[in-house]
């Protein structure tokens, strides 16, 4: 059962994720982006971290894709792009793809894979809260304050961005 | 049936990178390159909480925790610096921004 959800999950992100490059409209893009979370949330659940399943959609879903299909409405694009492929970008994209595939592919398989071990025989951590919490504030207690610091500046930053000033208007 | 172990779920992380790095070659109109980049993020996650998850270790987990912090933190500025750029160019297709070109 576990085998048919992973596949019908993995099949969902990675069809959704075709969908956001191939839509000429960024609505559809964002939406299809969307679907691809809600992917990758059922193959976190299946990988038993369930908090970060609910994080994922609520973060991602709730909030990036929320602020995505604003700026995008906000911007009002006519319906997308005029051109989409040059033909340069196109070679170097398929040439760049391909030996990131090979890359990949080479480096994962040349051991025979990598041998992980069954998953039933690992204690699945990660389902576990109270985990979380103790990593958090004894191991990762200088990343919290750090990523805490950072989502102030980020603030800043927005603010700052968003806020005309008098007299540089004409700054470029 | 084929037994779902960490080499299956690493290939679709890497997958779905590869995807989202063709959509920031290919695509023209900057909010979709963003999103592919984060198209990009997402799959890294995978990787993380696969390892983590076949590994027995907390770390991937709380790795993961910290780049959903980090990316919405980036949407948020990213975003806004688009913002500011159509305000000044009226466009966000990237081949229409070519100031710093010749």
């Amino acid at each position: 059962m576990p085998d048919i959800l992973f596949h019908l999950f993995a099949f969902l992100t990675l069809a959704s994720s075709v969908a956001v490059v191939i839509n000429h409209n960024a609505v559809n893009s964002a939406l299809a982006f969307l679907v691809g979370l809600v992917g990758v949330s059922g193959l976190f659940v299946l990988l038993d971290s369930f908090l970060l399943a609910v994080l994922m959609i609520l973060v991602y879903a709730g909030a990036v894709v929320a602020l995505f299909l604003f700026i995008i409405m906000l911007l009002d694009m006519q319906g997308g792009e005029r051109k989409s492929f040059s033909k340069p970008t196109a070679v170097a994209a398929v040439i760049g793809s391909a030996l990131l595939v090979v890359c990949s592919m080479t480096l994962i398989r040349s051991f025979g894979g990598l041998d992980a071990p069954d998953a039933a025989s690992i204690l699945p951590v990660g389902a576990n809260l109270k985990h979380y919490g103790d990593q958090l504030f004894t191991t990762y207690l200088l990343p919290v304050q750090v990523v805490g610091f950072l989502l102030l500046t980020a603030m800043l930053g927005v603010i700052v961005l968003s806020k005309k000033f008098d007299g540089m208007g004409d700054v470029k | 049936m084929m037994n779902v172990g960490l080499n299956e779920y690493l290939t679709v992380a890497v997958a779905m990178f590869v995807i989202g790095f063709i959509g920031v070659l290919v695509r023209k109109n900057t909010l979709v390159i963003y999103m592919c980049l984060e198209l990009m993020l997402v799959a890294s996650t995978i990787a993380f909480v696969a390892f983590s998850r076949f590994n027995g270790t907390m770390d991937g987990n709380v790795f993961v925790f910290f780049i959903l912090t980090v990316a919405a933190a980036e949407v948020a500025v990213g975003l806004a610096i688009i913002v500011a750029l159509f305000r000044r160019r009226q466009t966000v297709q990237v081949d229409e921004l070519n100031a710093l070109k010749n």
